[in-house]
C-alpha cells in the first residue's frame, strides 16, 4: 500500500497548539517552527484566499467561477458541545484545503495541490441556534424571510441548519473540499440540499452576465467602502455575531421558454436596463444612474413602473448579491431547468425582506423567475489562526 | 520508510544507543530506562514537536493515532513507549507477511532522525490504542503521551476524524488469526 505521505508543508492548526506548548522549550523547537510555514508562502498568491480574518472568505471575495451551497441538518443528538467539535473539525478542513494543503485524513491528498482561489463559508440556521438554547446569541438582524405572495417554495431547497457555501475557481478543488467536509459531518448530520452554481466572468472584467442574459450585479457595495461594511457586516456591539453577516439564499428558478418569446426592447423594459450593455433604459453605460423620473415624449415613465431596478431602487435598501447560475437541465421534453442560486449577504435579514416585498408586490421579472428555495442563515465573523468558525457563539454562550 | 531507511536508522540508534551504554534498554523489547548520566543533554521530548495528530473515530475496539514527528535537535529520538487514557497503546509498523499488509508490534521503536521527522501514517507506522474504553467519536480529541528512551515524556492531543482507508490486518506477533483493523 502506497502511503500517504505529502510533500507539502503541513500546518498543525487542531494540534500544534498542545505539542508546540511542551516543545517550545526544547532548543530545537525555534528551528522546528521556522520550517512550518503558512500555506500561503508556497503558492503563487493569486490561488489563494486567505480562510483567516476578521471576516469569512468568500463573502467580499471576488465571485470565482464555481459554488456548491450545501445545507446540512444536524443531528437532533448534537448539542453545542458536539457542534463546536464539528465546526473545530470543519474549520481546520477549510483553512488546510484554502491554503492547498491536504486536509487531515485527507484520502486523496493530491487533489489540495490547486485550490483556485478555494474559499469555504460557513453559517447557521436560525432554527439550529434555537433548539441548542443559542438565540439569544444572534443579532438583531437575524429574521426570518417570510413567504412571499409570488414565492412557489418547495421543501427541497428551503431551510437548513448548518451552511456551507464552497467557492472556487476550479470544479476539482471545490468537489474535494465539498467531499471532505461532508466525510467530517456525515457522522452528525445529513444532507438536506445542494446547490451547484456557476459564473462565466467576462474576459475584459467587469459584471458577469445571469442565464437570462442580463449583466447581473450592477450596483453591488464595492469592498472597503464604508458603504459596504454598514451594508454588509454586522457592527462591532452586535456580541458573538459582530463581523458576521446575514446571508439569504433563494433558488429562483427561471422560465427561459417564457424568456424567450420577448424581443431584446421587451427583455430591457422587463429589467429596465438594456441586455447588450446593461446600461439602464435613462443612460448610455452600466454604472450610469438609473433616472426613475425621466419620461417618454407621450409622459409614460422611460422606466416602465414595474421594472425590476425602478421596484427594486424604489425599495432603497442596499446589500451584497453574490449569485451563481444554475442549468440542471434540459428535462426529458426538452425545457430548460435554469435559474439563479440567489445569495444576498447583508447586516440585517430586513433590508433582503424590503426589496423583496416591493418586488414581489409588482415586478415585470416575476413572470419568468420565481422562487423554489428559500434560506437564512447567521454568519459568525472570521477567525484567526487555530481558531474556529463558531467559536465566538458556541463558546461563550 | 523503506526497509533499507530503517536498517539505516536502527544501526544508527543502535551505535548512539551504545555509546550511551543503553542497549540493554533497546535489547528488552523497548522498556525505557532512565538514562542518569545523561542530565546535561536536553530531554527528547522537549525537542520533538507532534502535529497533525489524528485519529480514526471507532465505535469499540481498536483505533489508530497518525501524525508527524520532528525533532528538532541534533541527535535522534526514540520513542519507546506510548499511552493513553483510553486504551493500552501500541507502536505499531505495516509489513507485508505472505503477500498481505499486516501490522504487528514494533520491537525497536520509532525514531525521529536528528533535525527530521518519523511520519506516523495510515499504511505504515502508528500508535495503536488496543482495547478503547468508550467509543472514539468524530471531533474528540484524546490526550496521547509519547514516552522517549531517555524517559521523557511528551503528551499531545489528537483529533478524531472519521476515516476509512488503511484497512490492514492486525497480526500480534504469535498469533496468524489476523483480525481486521
Amino acid at each position: 500500500m502506497e502511503p500517504t505521505r505529502t510533500t507539502m508543508r503541513r500546518r498543525g492548526l487542531l494540534t500544534a497548539a498542545g505539542g508546540a506548548a511542551l516543545g517550545a522549550a526544547g532548543a530545537g523547537a525555534a528551528a522546528t517552527f521556522g520550517r512550518d510555514e503558512g500555506p500561503g508562502t508556497e503558492t503563487a498568491p493569486e490561488t489563494t484566499v486567505p480562510f483567516h480574518g476578521p471576516h469569512q472568505a468568500g463573502i467580499a471575495t471576488p465571485a470565482q467561477d464555481r459554488a456548491v451551497l450545501l445545507a446540512l441538518d444536524m443531528h437532533e443528538t448534537v448539542d453545542a458541545d458536539r457542534l463546536a467539535a464539528v465546526m473545530r473539525l470543519l474549520s481546520d478542513d477549510a483553512a488546510r484545503l484554502t491554503g492547498g494543503v491536504p486536509a487531515l485524513a485527507d484520502a486523496d491528498a493530491e487533489l489540495a495541490a490547486e485550490p483556485a482561489r478555494l474559499t469555504v463559508t460557513f453559517g447557521f440556521g436560525l432554527d439550529l441556534l434555537d433548539r441548542l438554547g443559542l438565540a439569544g446569541a444572534l443579532p438583531e438582524g437575524a429574521r426570518p424571510v417570510p413567504a412571499f405572495g409570488t414565492d412557489r417554495l418547495e421543501e427541497r431547497w428551503s431551510g437548513g441548519d448548518l451552511l456551507i457555501q464552497v467557492c472556487g475557481d476550479g470544479d476539482l478543488a471545490v468537489s474535494h473540499a465539498v467531499r471532505m467536509l461532508v466525510k467530517d459531518s456525515r457522522s452528525f448530520a445529513t444532507v438536506r440540499w445542494t446547490q451547484r452554481g456557476f459564473l462565466q466572468r467576462p474576459t475584459g472584467g467587469g459584471t458577469a452576465r445571469n442565464i437570462m442574459g442580463q449583466i447581473d450585479g450592477t450596483g453591488n457595495p464595492v469592498p472597503g467602502e464604508p458603504a459596504f461594511d454598514s451594508a454588509v457586516w454586522i457592527g462591532e456591539d452586535a456580541g458573538p455575531f459582530a463581523g458576521g453577516t446575514m446571508m439569504v439564499v433563494r433558488r429562483i428558478r427561471t422560465d427561459l421558454d417564457q424568456w424567450d418569446r420577448l424581443d431584446p426592447v421587451g427583455k430591457g423594459r422587463v429589467i429596465g436596463r438594456r441586455l447588450s450593455d446593461g446600461a439602464p433604459l435613462t443612460g448610455e453605460t452600466e454604472d450610469d444612474p438609473v433616472d426613475l423620473e425621466a419620461r417618454e415624449a407621450n409622459g409614460l415613465p422611460v422606466i416602465p413602473a414595474s421594472a425590476h431596478v425602478r421596484r427594486a431602487a424604489e425599495a432603497g435598501a442596499v446589500m451584497l448579491r453574490r449569485s451563481y447560475n444554475y442549468d440542471d437541465g434540459p428535462r426529458e421534453d426538452g425545457s430548460p431547468d435554469t435559474g439563479l442560486v440567489f445569495v444576498a449577504f447583508q447586516a440585517d435579514v430586513e433590508q433582503f425582506n424590503t426589496v423583496q416585498a416591493h418586488l414581489d408586490e409588482a415586478d415585470l421579472l416575476n413572470t419568468y423567475a420565481v422562487a423554489v428555495g428559500s434560506a437564512v442563515f447567521a454568519v459568525p465573523p472570521g477567525c484567526g489562526e487555530g481558531g474556529w468558525i463558531g467559536r465566538t457563539f458556541l463558546e461563550q454562550y | 520508510m523503506n526497509d533499507t531507511m530503517s536498517n539505516a536508522l536502527s544501526r544508527a540508534a543502535a551505535a548512539a544507543a551504545l555509546s550511551l551504554g543503553l542497549l540493554a534498554a533497546c535489547a528488552d523489547g523497548g522498556e525505557a530506562e532512565k538514562n542518569e548520566d545523561d542530565t546535561a543533554r536536553a530531554a527528547a521530548a522537549e525537542s520533538v514537536t507532534v502535529v497533525d495528530a489524528w485519529a480514526v473515530a471507532t465505535e469499540e475496539g481498536m483505533t489508530a493515532v497518525f501524525g508527524v514527528l520532528e525533532n528538532g535537535a541534533d541527535t535522534e529520538a526514540r520513542i519507546v513507549e506510548a499511552a493513553s487514557d483510553l486504551s493500552r497503546v501500541e507502536l505499531h509498523e505495516v509489513a507485508e507477511s505472505d503477500g498481505d499488509m499486516v501490522m504487528q508490534e514494533v520491537e525497536e521503536g520509532f525514531a525521529v532522525p536528528a533535525g527530521g521527522e518519523h511520519e506516523l501514517h495510515p499504511g505504515g507506522d502508528h500508535l495503536m490504542l488496543m482495547e478503547l474504553a468508550e467509543p472514539l467519536v468524530a471531533g474528540d480529541r484524546i490526550a496521547m503521551t509519547l514516552v522517549f528512551e531517555d524517559g521523557s515524556e511528551l503528551v499531545f492531543d489528537a483529533v478524531a476524524k472519521d476515516f476509512a482507508g488503511g484497512d490492514e490486518e492486525y497480526e500480534p506477533h504469535g498469533d496468524h488469526d489476523a483480525h481486521d483493523m
